[in-house]
């Protein structure tokens, strides 16, 4: 179910306050994150944010396009290797 | 005849139905269409004058997004999430459900007909 628009959209708040310096401050460079239930606000727009997907931080370059979106869509957590194939 | 947003309806159906013909248009639009043009549902699509066609004319290009606009919008919306790389566009890309349906079976829309693999193993006694 969506989000009760009385609420502002969810951020981890330390993530948020990683975001804010790093936009005030203009740093380049990573933030790792396992927050993975963050939504990607404007203010995320041209920082690269690792999202953990479990087993490692998968870097995402945050464009406009991926604005309220969350940050686990862009870390996928199962890798598919391909169906059957000849066992030897 | 009555052609309208380069579709021909249907002459011999009621108006609220001939309307679902057009993309874009299911039974409560062409309700609503047709309450704002003061038209009956009833009315068979052959029975309407050139005024009140003219009028669900003028409704649906002012108010609503029909056929190929309205196709290539959605065509929009999905290689919008492909090109962001995000969950939904990559389940678009591998023809796959999006929305955390079980794939062991089924889901035979999304992946088409189903694609026998020869030799599969057989279950072991």
């Amino acid at each position: 179910m969506a989000r009760s628009l009385k609420k502002p959209p969810f951020v981890h708040y330390k993530l948020q306050m990683r975001v804010d310096d790093a936009q005030e401050n203009a740093k380049k460079g990573v933030i790792k994150t396992w927050s993975r239930a963050s939504t990607i606000t404007p203010q995320f727009v041209g920082l690269t944010i690792a999202v953990h997907n479990g087993k490692q931080f998968i870097p995402v370059y945050v464009t406009e396009n991926m604005v309220g979106h969350k940050l686990g869509e862009f870390s996928p957590t199962r890798t598919f290797r391909g169906h059957g194939g000849n066992r030897k | 005849m009555a052609r309208i947003a380069g579709i021909d309806l249907p002459r011999n159906k009621r108006g609220e139905i001939g309307l679902t013909y057009i993309y874009g248009i299911g039974r409560s639009t062409s309700r609503r269409i047709l309450e704002q043009a003061g038209i009956s549902y009833d009315k068979k699509v052959q029975e309407w004058n050139d005024e009140e066609l003219g009028l669900i004319r003028n409704f649906i290009t002012e108010e609503l997004k029909v056929e190929g606009a309205l196709r290539s919008e959605t065509q929009l919306n999905i290689k919008r999430l492909m090109d962001i790389g995000c969950y939904r566009g990559v389940r678009h890309r591998s023809g796959l459900p999006l929305r955390g349906q079980s794939t062991k079976n089924n889901s035979r829309t999304r992946k088409g007909k189903r694609k026998t693999v020869a030799n599969k193993k057989k279950a072991v006694k």
